[in-house]
């Protein structure tokens, strides 16, 4: 096991590297003169000259990236041009909301999406079967910002029962803050409800055709004890790889789900930053978001390692 | 099979109804795009001989998604095409030829992969600057990596089968087992994967649309409407309601072909 958690560690420097120069080389693309687009059209020649001595942009590109790589191993993605803060400290002041509103979305996603799984899988065929793919397809077909638009309609602006947009006022109480990221969480939720209930549908049923199900069947041991024990234990193991991934879609969708509902996260923070030409701030959280990705993928890798036995002991023989 | 067929046919009308409003809009939209109807501002659907109603401006919103089926149908078929294009350039010269080249490709490709798919296309809409052709070209760059790497495996599956073993021994050139053996083999694959990722295409368009960074108003694409009706939620729903519609059963026609095609055309992709 820790072999397998070292090798994985080590896989993720040079994922980690290519991520920061792509990043780098994303920025690179902004046409004309960096330093004007950031300071500009009010600036003078001689302050644009000054910045770009500062960014380092006089120097040959492999100098600028090196620097570049310097600064961001040591947590410095630069300053924000219009909020006039260090880009990291504005992303982890926004980061709870996004976090909060990804984790929600993926919670709904395995409640609704996980029980529906399994139900159509031990129904094969059936109209539930049937909804469930239905489902699945409408999860990767649906626009979750138009989602989002049409949960406010029904459920705010139609029937009244839920706040709209904003964040909720905490001096209101827990509800107003709950009632508040009810809709979001469920119009991004619907990202990977379908997919989590499709790959648990097909999980599952290729375990209830091996043998030792039918083997547990043969000695007469009650039907729920097959299925809760023997059958779902292992069909969910592959589940939660997917799981995993999902979250880290659910983090790049949160942008759009924050826009919707004027969630101040993430999201909020890079389309502002885009608006107003905060490369430094966009760059910064681009990279940020990505280095999360990776890590969660690579959580989710070893706790899958962790879980199915069968990995583990690949790599005890080696 | 007679169940596949089905899949494939339900998606396929779909995506022939899109084609044919995108080719005869002129012929099949009640107004002009940018007509704006005064007294009829906001008009509820059938209202003043508007079947799905008016915008903001008093602009014929059926007319508006039937020109619209042309930027999304027209944004899906070049961005596929350069993710495709590329994709398959880069995945056959990674899996046929394998060794460094291979781990190359493959540790860029994962880079890009560490990327959400719709966090990419914005940081390079970002830079690039909103626009239609720089929608096209930021969300088939997008695509590459993901195409790079099923046609890779793809050409893995079959560079070691018999018959292309046999072509080499007989002395054929790369050139030629490549353009010969392998290309014509990972056809399907490539048809399969291309009609998944229209249907990403045409989200992604309405994605960096709806955020203001695709195509600019007042020409009228899908997401850009949708961009505009946000601020109407209350008064006008319909201004949201039906562009939407039409992006989820645009891209259910795509996904359900996908499907069906895959399960006719490569069973083994079937996850």
């Amino acid at each position: 096991m820790a072999r397998y958690v070292a090798r994985r560690l080590v896989q993720v420097i040079p994922t980690l590297f290519f991520v920061i120069l792509t990043v780098f080389l994303i920025m690179k693309m902004i046409p004309g003169d960096p330093a004007e687009v950031l300071l500009g059209p009010q600036a003078r020649a001689e302050d644009i000259a000054r910045f770009r001595q500062q960014l380092g942009l006089d120097k040959p590109v492999l100098i600028q990236f090196i620097m570049y790589l310097k600064r961001v191993l040591t947590g410095d993605l630069g300053r924000s041009l219009i909020y006039r803060q260090d880009v990291l400290s504005l992303i982890l002041e926004r980061l709870p909301t996004t976090v909060t509103l990804s984790l929600c979305a993926l919670f709904i996603a395995i409640v609704i999406g996980i029980p529906s799984g399994i139900i159509a899988a031990m129904k094969r065929n059936s109209l539930l079967d049937l909804l469930v793919t239905v489902l699945a397809l409408v999860g990767i077909s649906i626009p979750i910002f138009w989602f989002g638009m049409v949960l406010i309609i029904l459920f705010s602006l139609q029937l009244g029962w839920l706040p709209a947009v904003g964040l909720g006022d905490p001096s209101k109480g827990l509800w107003d803050i709950v009632s508040h990221f009810i809709l979001p969480s469920l119009a991004l939720g619907i990202l990977s409800t379908g997919t989590i209930a499709r790959f648990t549908r097909s999980s599952m049923l290729e375990v209830l055709n091996q043998d030792y199900i039918r083997t547990a069947y043969a000695k007469g041991l009650k039907k729920s004890l097959i299925l809760y024990r023997h059958a779902l234990r292992n069909a969910l193991i592959p589940v939660i790889t997917v799981i995993g991934l999902q979250l880290g879609n659910l983090l790049a969708g949160a942008v759009l789900t924050e826009t919707v509902f004027a969630l101040p996260g993430l999201g909020k923070l890079m389309v502002d930053g885009i608006f107003r030409r905060d490369y430094m701030l966009v760059q910064g959280e681009v990279l940020f978001t990505a280095v999360i990705y990776i890590f969660v993928n690579l959580v989710v890798d070893i706790a899958y390692a962790f879980i199915n036995p069968k990995i583990r002991q690949s790599y005890r023989s080696v | 099979m007679r169940a596949l067929n089905k899949q494939i046919v339900f998606g396929l009308t779909i995506i022939i109804v899109d084609i044919f409003a995108a080719i005869f809009a002129p012929l099949i939209a009640t107004h002009s795009v940018d007509d704006m109807d005064f007294f009829y501002i906001f008009a509820k659907p059938g209202e003043g001989g508007h079947i799905l109603g008016t915008d903001d401006y008093g602009r014929d919103i059926f007319s508006r998604l039937i020109y619209g089926s042309r930027i999304s149908l027209l944004v899906g078929v070049i961005a596929v095409g350069i993710g495709a294009f590329l994709g398959t350039v880069l995945g056959v010269v990674s899996g046929y030829f394998g060794g460094f080249i291979d781990t190359l490709i493959m540790r860029f490709t994962d880079a890009l992969l560490s990327f959400p798919y719709v966090l990419l296309a914005i940081a390079m809409m970002a830079v690039l600057g909103a626009g239609l052709f720089n929608a096209m070209l930021a969300i088939g760059i997008v695509m590459v990596p993901s195409f790079a790497r099923v046609m890779r495996s793809a050409v893995m599956n079959i560079k070691n089968e018999e018959f292309v073993l046999a072509a080499k021994s007989m002395g054929a050139s790369n050139t030629w087992v490549i353009f010969q053996h392998i290309i014509p083999n990972i056809i399907p694959v490539l048809i399969v994967y291309s009609s998944l990722n229209f249907a990403g295409a045409v989200i992604s368009e309405a994605t960096l649309s709806f955020l203001g960074l695709g195509i600019q108003p007042p020409t009228p694409s899908w997401g850009s409407m949708l961009s505009e009706a946000k601020n109407y939620l209350q008064s006008a729903p319909h201004m949201a309601i039906f562009p939407g519609l039409a992006i989820l059963i645009t891209c259910l026609g795509f996904n359900i072909l996908g499907d069906g095609l895959r399960d006719m055309l490569d069973p083994r992709l079937k996850n």
